[in-house]
């Protein structure tokens, strides 16, 4: 699938473009509490310009970016993160997955707070598990 | 804001060149055109999500349908053929009847939807989306109502479609995770 022997347009463009992608998806992630997106939508993001890096530079480049091993441990990294937010609530004396239970002296401070946390979990696993299908996809049939 | 016959000269233009796609797509038998077909669909999909203003599902759209998912089918394209087989003559009436029949049910089931827009649905006249307006600003206080919606009043939901999403991971992982390659390392 590796194109850098031949293609030199797709690799300078796409050089420059998978760092924006790259950061607007951390854009999308960080900022959803303002604009349109969040960690569903980062995740997928974030994943495609890893993607665009695999096809153009090679199956092997990008596992040496986003080893395997690693992701296997930030998908469900990414679950208990949000499963862990609502344990925390729990401990607190708040029902499961109150945000305010991380605050309680300013609860919407709080509430930002949980938000941002549950979508970081939200954005680790997608990126993650959406990578893990490529991998897995595109490795296939190989050595 | 475009005004609405801007509005509505792009939406069928748009819903035109869906259409254009699709019956495209049916004809093709070259599976790698297809694929990339299907990738324009997609895009053109997220587009009507945009005019629709729901640019969280124009973004998810883009991203897995027109990215994601394309590349997926070259993957695969790599391990199968990339032609489609030629149906057999005697197959082709039952699935013209088939198709048919979808499509009148559909059309029969389109007519008792509500009119694009209308103010008398369910969702529109249901008071939970009013307590959720008038209250998201004082209880959580982030300007996105969207990513409140999702991440706190719903938060139970969301880490539903998590683990969803996490379990399609392993599952994909278990079926075809382990390349020959990855088998051939020395365990550690």
């Amino acid at each position: 699938m590796a194109l850098h022997h031949e293609h030199v347009v797709l690799r300078v463009i796409s050089k420059i473009l998978i760092p924006l992608i790259l950061l607007f998806a951390l854009y999308v992630q960080f900022h959803g509490d303002y604009g349109p997106g969040g960690g569903f939508q980062a995740g997928v993001i974030f994943a495609a310009g890893i993607v665009l890096y695999a096809l153009v530079f090679g199956l092997d480049a990008a596992r040496a970016v986003v080893p395997m091993a690693a992701l296997r441990r930030i998908a469900p990294l990414g679950v208990l993160l949000y499963a862990g937010v609502g344990v925390f609530s729990l401990l607190q004396g708040y029902a499961y997955l109150d945000y305010t239970a991380i605050d309680p002296a300013d609860p919407s401070h709080g509430q930002h707070l949980g938000i941002l946390l549950v979508e970081l979990g939200v954005g680790l696993t997608v990126a993650a598990v959406m990578l893990m299908l490529f991998f897995s996809f595109a490795g296939r049939g190989r050595g | 804001m475009i005004d609405s016959l801007a509005f509505d000269a792009l939406n069928l233009f748009l819903l035109a060149c869906l259409v254009v796609t699709a019956l495209a797509i049916a004809r093709l038998r070259g599976l790698f055109a297809v694929a990339m077909l299907s990738g324009i669909y997609s895009l053109l999909c997220a587009s009507v999500f945009v005019l629709l203003d729901a640019v969280d599902v124009a973004f998810t759209e883009a991203a897995v349908g027109a990215g994601m998912t394309t590349v997926l089918f070259l993957a695969t394209f790599g391990l199968t053929r990339a032609k489609e087989q030629q149906a057999p003559h005697q197959k082709r009436l039952p699935a013209l009847l088939t198709a048919v029949a979808c499509g009148g049910i559909l059309l029969y089931a389109f007519s008792d939807m509500p009119v694009f827009g209308d103010a008398d649905t369910p969702v529109q006249t249901h008071p939970i989306a009013e307590r959720y307006i008038e209250t998201t600003h004082d209880e959580v206080g982030i300007p996105n109502m969207v990513t409140t919606l999702l991440a706190s009043y719903r938060g139970f939901d969301t880490l539903g479609e998590v683990v969803v999403v996490f379990t399609a991971g392993i599952a994909v992982l278990m079926l075809l995770g382990r390349s020959r390659r990855d088998r051939q390392e020395p365990t550690r």
